[in-house]
């Protein structure tokens, strides 16, 4: 039997402290590279001018130890516990949602979670929504994931006939963002989970927007094609930046695919910000 | 981009008649911050016809709730919230006297009419650079719900405040003319 490595619990709640106030004040390279790309390809004049203010708040974010936005997110946490792992001195869970707690208290950040009846506040930003996952290894990868709730808002999960097929797919893809128009912060990043359970299309098309910005779908050419073809429809709709008109709505389309029941077709849209935040660490 | 336009509050119709789609402005002087919980409160004690807590006329709402401020600090950062979700309240206010909004995204057509109606004025800052705005935000304070945590409603002093006109008292409507530029429809929005 394999050696189980020790992983405490206070190092899993220190780590997601760290990476939740991290990706909250600092964009990643490849959101600010596909932004500085799309300002200096972006026709509409208005277009521009939303994206130069949006780069601009990324060095002032830096800077002035600010929040790149206002709204810090539900707290989406990913985690693959390796099963050589033993998890000592508390509960993995708790553990999370103690990170978390500290992370929104100490690095300033908006609590923003409520009763979804009352509508009132938690308080501490908790509770984080977590997927856990069990894999080879003697290690803990975790991946935390603010999501704002303007973009979540525009998402959606439903169920097509298996006849709607591809081009079925990619218009229902292609109406979304049309639907959403300025709401979610466009430019956005389309995450696409096709297949699987109603359930589990959703995860697919969330775990699809943490892989880089503009990286294709390597494992299947089908979808790296529908990728790319989505992404030009949506940038021919016209709603541009921040739906101020131009040709970048979105900066990327990534999709996700598992076999699915022989009667169904699921498919889930997650639509992402531009400030598509997310960061990992492996303990 | 051409110079950009400085206006100031409080919003005259003066002021709100000569503001058409696509403007791109620097706003300055007194706004409010409210969103979901503070309109249906406001809507609620008008409809009863009781006093507000906030004296609306000539006003401006930006739909935001910031992040909290260090210590030291005037205000966290700061940006606005989609604006559909305030559409039902929002035509009571503008009755009441609000002249303009800040948010981002589409308003209803009750809106929209509303907003020609009485000449106001849709303002959309930009979603998601709120490090920006916080800079230009001079003084806050709270004046109404402070149970609400970061949704209670503030007391802005504000120095020129990037906005861009969404909806104007002419009945146009940017994001409608952004997307039937491209595809050709009719420009119907701004007629």
């Amino acid at each position: 039997m394999a050696e189980l490595r020790k992983i405490s619990c206070r190092e899993i709640s220190k780590t997601l402290r760290d990476l939740f106030i991290d990706v909250n004040y600092n964009l990643g390279d490849d959101v600010l590279d596909a932004l500085k790309h799309a300002a200096d390809t972006e026709e509409s004049e208005l277009g521009r001018y939303a994206l130069g203010r949006i780069i601009e708040n990324v060095d002032i974010a830096d800077r002035e130890s600010l929040p790149l936005c206002q709204d810090t997110g539900l707290a989406v946490v990913f985690v693959e516990v390796g099963q050589d792992v033993h998890i000592v001195d508390g509960d993995l869970y708790d553990a999370i949602q103690s990170g978390v707690r500290e992370a929104y208290r100490e690095g300033f950040l908006r609590k923003s979670v409520c009763d979804p009846l009352s509508r009132e506040n938690t308080s501490d930003n908790t509770p984080a929504v977590i997927h856990a996952d069990i894999v080879r290894g003697d290690t803990i990868r975790i991946i935390a994931m603010p999501k704002g709730g303007g973009s979540e808002n525009m998402s959606s999960s439903v169920v097509l006939l298996p006849a709607d097929g591809i081009e079925g797919i990619q218009r229902h893809v292609v109406d979304m963002v049309k639907k959403a128009g300025p709401n979610p912060c466009p430019p956005v990043i389309v995450g696409v989970g096709i297949g699987g359970s109603i359930e589990l299309s959703a995860l697919l098309a969330k775990k699809a927007l943490l892989r880089p910005v503009g990286e294709e779908n390597s494992q299947d050419s089908r979808l790296s094609t529908m990728e790319s073809e989505i992404l030009k429809e949506v940038n021919a709709l016209g709603v541009g930046p921040q739906g101020y008109g131009g040709a970048t709505t979105a900066l990327a389309v990534h999709i996700e695919m598992m076999p699915c029941h022989i009667a169904s077709l699921p498919v889930s849209v997650n639509i992402q910000c531009h400030v598509a935040r997310h960061g990992e660490a492996i303990i | 981009m051409e110079e950009i336009r400085k206006i100031q509050t409080p919003l005259t119709d003066e002021i709100c008649r000569s503001l058409s789609v696509g403007d791109a402005l620097s706003l300055s002087g007194t706004i409010l911050t409210g969103r979901d919980v503070a309109h249906r409160r406001l809507f609620d004690a008008a409809v009863r016809g009781e006093s507000l807590p906030v004296d609306l006329s000539g006003m401006v709402i930006f739909y935001a709730a910031p992040t909290p401020a260090r210590p030291g600090r005037v205000i966290g950062s700061i940006g606005p919230t989609t604006s559909m979700r305030m559409d039902r309240y929002t035509p009571k206010l503008i009755e009441l006297g609000l002249k303009g909004m800040i948010g981002k995204g589409s308003r209803s057509s009750a809106v929209r009419e509303s907003i020609k109606e009485h000449n106001a004025v849709y303002f959309a800052a930009i979603g998601g650079v709120a490090a920006l705005m916080s800079q230009c935000v001079k003084g806050a304070e709270v004046v109404a719900f402070p149970e609400l945590g970061p949704e209670a409603m503030m007391r802005l002093e504000v120095v020129d405040f990037p906005l861009v006109v969404i909806n104007d008292s002419k009945g146009g409507d940017l994001y409608e003319a952004a997307v039937s530029r491209r595809t050709g429809a009719p420009q119907s929005a701004t007629r």
